[in-house]
Order: structure tokens, then sequence, then C-alpha cells
């Protein structure tokens, strides 16, 4: 005789059911709900953690970058400066560059030195007044508008400002997108 | 023999604990069909590719630091001091450059013999995820190096991902790993190049060859023959009943073969050739560097010069997506019918294609016209003629300008714009003097950059660039390189 006959009860009810639920369903249901929780407890945090640049936004910092006197009018020059809240150990990738132009006595103008074609360094060049990119060269005027070449719009400018006879620039996140 | 008798007692141990040869045994010599090994050995090839790829970097992964200040001074390391790091490091970029053509190479035969038919739809898509990935682990191994190179590389990445509509500058961000390129970028290049990818390679790799194994390799095809969906499986099994070879030993040689040409080139490569040279360290405050993309990307580089403005967005961002899409769409619109490449023209007129216009964009990169010849010198005396007076003012503005960078004259300069040796018998002055101050899309306009008497000089010395009817002028060979 079949021990799990379920002469036992009327509901024909099996000895190893709790209560009259069955206990596969419940179980499979309830493993498959645990499994979704635990992917869940691992992915959100961790996609946060992988998304956290793009939700984090970079302080923007004044930085010196000469005396007003040593400018001359009218000259474009490339400067070198650190970037806002480098990582402790962004060694020589924490620097940044931009050409920087003084107007006349207070006033300057300072151009990103990535093309706006695909980010390459411009270069100045001074007996022509043109910037002219190495990669596809893209071509510039001393104003940063296209003189020819593939970049669809001027070079982007950084904020500058002289305060107490020191011209600093401000740090920017990457212009282009 | 004490040695033998030994060794068979051993295996027999470990193969009634594990099963190993119920297991193994069924699993390598299953059936494929006939003729089919020498073509489908690309796969086989692509996967060690793979593999001498993986056993290479983790070696790497012992000495490379993935910090932004000691990358790459470990890597220099590496590269010249660690005993055989350059040969590890060479093997490392031969292999995984082979994974990159070996991917193509494979993809296209599937593609010509129609083996993305029914039953084999789905292993066509995790094919060409797997290709997504490959593409994705080259660029990054291209940052990972950590050169001058590597940051103009990753912001023109970012530059393409920037073009992406609404997400574009998120995008960006990611790939630097904040709002601009510094420590955080790569760490998160090594994460993704070394876990991210191969985590997922693994599991795909895994399930393509489980595919191929579940609905056997594809037999040859023959024209007349096509493929129908309610019939194949039956007469496939049929087929293999009746034709098939056991893959090991006999169909799997040609594999082996591949496989070991792919593993020997890689070391004889490495020793031989080496890596690429690193240049100059990754200085983002260094504006005197230019860049060009390893040799799978060159083509593409062509592509995004030639694309015209307006469309930028549509060529860098829109093409590679719509290329992705038609890839993973084609088994389900063309999942049966003849798999021939006779019976199907389409197949190999635009592999054709895409191969002559990869081959020619290719090689127009190579050539790169678009380079502005910085290092150009002045022209010498020779060439101008004399060396005082308006004509050698206006040659010297010649270089002084800019006009160097993409003209040329006798040789020196560049190749962008066209040669200006005998320029005065093609145009006359008010032309040349139209197109000085007016310049073109592709030439600057020097109307506000240049005063009247520069152009006046600049005009006498193009006015002597003339060549009497069937005789050139006396010109020296090219500067030296």
């Amino acid at each position: 005789m079949n021990s799990n006959a379920s002469a036992a009860s009327p509901e024909g009810e099996k000895p190893q059911d709790l209560l009259g639920i069955r206990r596969r369903p419940i179980a499979a249901g309830c493993s498959l709900l645990l499994a979704v929780a635990a992917v869940f407890l691992i992915a959100v945090p961790g996609a946060i953690f992988f998304l956290a640049p793009v939700l984090q936004t970079m302080p923007r910092v004044w930085r010196r970058i000469g005396k007003l006197d040593a400018f001359q009018i009218g000259v474009t020059q490339a400067v070198d400066f650190e970037d806002a809240a480098p990582l402790p150990w962004a060694g020589i990738t924490a620097k940044r560059a931009a050409f920087v132009r003084r107007e006349n006595d207070t006033a300057f103008v300072a151009f990103s030195p990535n093309c706006t074609h695909l980010a390459c360094p411009v270069r100045w060049m001074e007996s022509a007044q043109l910037f002219v990119c190495p990669c596809h060269m893209g071509t510039y005027y001393k104003d940063g508008t296209v003189a020819a070449g593939p970049p669809p719009r001027p070079l982007f400018k950084y904020p500058i400002r002289v305060r107490n006879g020191e011209v600093e620039i401000q740090t920017t996140p990457i212009p282009f997108v | 023999m004490l040695g033998l008798d030994l060794a068979r007692r051993a295996w027999e141990w470990f193969d009634s604990r594990t099963e190993f040869s119920r297991l193994i045994g069924p699993l390598i010599q299953f059936r494929v069909p006939p003729r089919t090994s020498w073509y489908s050995a690309l796969g086989s090839m692509t996967l060690t590719a793979f593999l001498v790829s993986t056993v290479t970097g983790m070696l790497l992964g012992l000495l490379y630091v993935s910090g932004s200040g000691p990358a790459e001074a470990s890597i220099r390391f590496i590269s010249y001091t660690a005993p055989l790091g350059g040969v590890i490091r060479g093997m490392h970029w031969f292999s995984s450059s082979a994974l990159i053509m070996l991917v193509a190479f494979h993809a296209i035969r599937v593609y010509l013999t129609g083996s993305y038919k029914f039953p084999r739809e789905l292993n066509w898509v995790v094919g060409a995820l797997l290709m997504f990935l490959v593409i994705t682990n080259g660029f990054t191994g291209m940052v990972l190096r950590w050169n001058q190179a590597a940051v103009w590389s990753t912001l023109i990445g970012v530059g393409f991902a920037g073009r992406v509509p609404w997400i574009g500058h998120y995008l960006g961000y990611l790939i630097l790993g904040g709002q601009t390129f510094g420590g955080a970028t790569v760490s998160r290049m090594f994460a993704v190049h070394v876990f991210f990818v191969p985590a997922l390679m693994f599991l795909l790799i895994g399930a393509h060859l489980y595919l191929v194994y579940a609905n056997g390799l594809s037999e040859r095809p023959e024209a007349g023959r096509p493929v129908e969906p309610k019939m194949y499986r039956n007469w496939y099994r049929e087929m293999l009943n009746r034709e098939g070879v056991p893959f090991w030993p006999e169909a799997g040689w040609a594999h082996v073969v591949g496989s070991f040409a792919v593993v020997a080139t890689s070391l004889a490569l490495g020793i031989l050739w080496g890596a690429p040279k690193l240049g100059n360290p990754p200085d983002p405050a260094m504006l005197h560097g230019t860049t060009k993309p390893d040799w799978f990307l060159m083509w593409y580089e062509s592509l995004v010069v030639l694309a015209p403005k307006g469309l930028y967005p549509y060529i860098f961002v829109g093409l590679p997506i719509a290329f992705f899409l038609l890839m993973v769409s084609f088994p389900f619109l063309f999942n049966k019918g003849e798999r021939h490449p006779l019976r199907r023209p389409w197949a190999p007129a635009s592999v054709l294609a895409a191969c002559l216009i990869v081959g020619v964009l290719w090689l127009w990169d190579i050539r790169a016209p678009w380079v502005p010849r910085f290092d150009a010198p002045p022209l010498p005396a020779s060439v101008v003629g004399t060396a005082t007076g308006r004509i050698a003012r206006g040659a010297a503005l010649f270089h002084d300008k800019g006009c160097e960078l993409c003209h040329a004259i006798a040789g020196y300069g560049g190749i962008r714009g066209p040669d200006l040796t005998n320029v005065a018998n093609r145009l006359t002055m008010n032309q040349i003097q139209w197109r000085i101050i007016n310049g073109s899309p592709t030439m600057p306009p020097y109307g506000p950059i240049m005063t009247g008497t520069e152009l006046d000089d600049l005009m006498s010395f193009l006015e002597t660039r003339k060549a009497p009817w069937g005789v050139s002028p006396a010109s020296p060979s090219p500067p030296p390189k």
C-alpha cells in the first residue's frame, strides 16, 4: 500500500503539506523572488557606482595663471594650470592647458585647446595668426571662429578674470560634450 | 613500462572520480558535416586569438599599474626592463590585432555561407555582440597604453559619444570617469578592459559554442538546396548519420592547425616586431601632440574626415548603430532560402563592396592629406630663385602664413591643397589673389589676416611660379624626411 495514500483525511491532504498549502509552488515562487531581490541588491548599488560620474558635478575653481603684467596686449599664448579637485593619484593627467590673449588693459579671452571637430589640441601659429589643428586641419582665426576645415563651431571659451593683479582662469567640464 | 602503467592508472583514477571521458568523449566527437573543417576553423582561430590575448593580458597585469601617475612608467618597465616583457606585450598586441581581423574574416565567412539562417539565427546575434565587445576592448586597450596618444584618443572617443542626441555628454562623462580627463579615466578603462568585457565575453563565447553544439556545425551550402525550416532538422540529422565525420580527431585537425598558426604567429611577431612604440607621456597640457588611431580604426578616421559638416551626428554615431542594427536583424529578415553565395549575389557583392570601401578609406588614411605639414621648412633660395627683395619676402610669407601646411612647391609642403609649383601656368594673378583673400571650405580666407603689402609680396613670389612650356623649373630633390 502506498505510504503516501491520502486516506488520512477526507480532503485528500498529503501528510507533508503544511496547513493545506502546497509547498512546491511556494518554494519555487519564493526562491525566484529572493533570487531576483538578490540581483537587485547587487545591481542597484553597482549601477549607481558605475554611473556616478554622470551624477556628480565637478566644482568650478579659479586657478591663477600669472600676474597681469606678465601678459602683453595682443599676444596669444598657451598657459598650464591644474584641474579642479584632481584625484590624489592623478599625477600628470591633472594638468590642463588653454590659449590666453590679453585684449586690452583689463580684458582677457581664453580658449579651450580642444578642436571642436574631435578634440585634438590645436596649435597657435603666431606668424599666420591662426589656430591650426594637427589632426584634420581645422583652422580658426584668433577670435576662435572657424576659418576652414571640419570643425562645426568656434573654439570654446573658458571664463577668465583679473583679481588683485592676478589673472585667473576657471576650470570647466570638458567643453564639447 | 612502469611510467606508462602508472600514467594509465592515474588517468583511470581521475576518470572514475570525474566521469570525464563519459562527458567529454561525446562532446568532442560530435559529428560535423563533411568538407567543412578548413573554413570553419576560422571560428576556432578567433577563439584561440582571444585566449592568447587573455593569457598575455593576465601576465601583463602582473606588472601594469592602472593609476594615472604610474601607468606610463609601468608600461615602460614592462616593455624595456622586465625579462621578456617586450615579447609578452608584443604577443598581446599581435594576438588582439589578430582577434579583430579573425572576427571580421569569421563573420564574413558565416555571412557568405548563409550559416546565419535557420536554426542558427541566435548564434549570429551572439556573434554580433561578441564583435562589439572585441571592438570595445580594442579601443580601451589602446587607451591603456597611457601615452600621449591615449589622452587624445580618449577625448576623440568622447567627442564621438558626445554627438549622441540627448545623452551625449553623459556618455562622455561615463567614458572619462568624470567631467573631464583625469585620475579616474585610466582605472575605468582598465576595469572595463580587464573585468567587464572579458567576463561578458566568456559568457557569450560559452553561449556561442553551446549553440554550435546544439544546432550542429552548418554544412557546406549547395546551390539549389535552400533552407526550409520545417524540414531542415530531420534532413540535417539524416545527413550527419550518412556522411558526418567526428570532430575529434578528424575534422578538428584543421582547427588545431589554424589555432597553432595563430599562437606561433603571435609569438614570432611579438619577438621580431614588438608592440607599438610608446612616445610621449599622457600630458593633457602638452599641446604639440597629434594622434593616429590604431590600424583597425584608420579607415574610420578617413570616413570621419570626409563627412559633410551637417551630418556629423549621423555619420559618427548613426552609422555604427545602423550597421549594428542591420547585423542583428539580418537572420530574422532572411532566415530561409538559398545558402550558396552564387545563389545570393547580394552577399558576395556586398562583402566585396565593403572590402573595397574599407580598403580605400584605409589607404587614404595612410596618405592622410589632411595632416598639416608643420615640419615643412621655409623654401630654400634655390627653389625661390633669389634671397633678397620682394620675391624672397613673398616666399618667406608662403611659409610663415601657413600656406606650406597644405600646399607644396617643388616638393616642400603639404598635400591637402593643390600643388603650387607651377600655379602661374594654370591661374591668372587675379584668380590667385581672389582665392587667397576668399579661401574655400577647406582653406582659410586670408583677407582678414593679411595686409596689402604682405599680399603684394606674396603675389610677386607666386607670379614666378611658372614653367616655360615643356621645361620644368630647376627644383631640388624633396627635403629629407
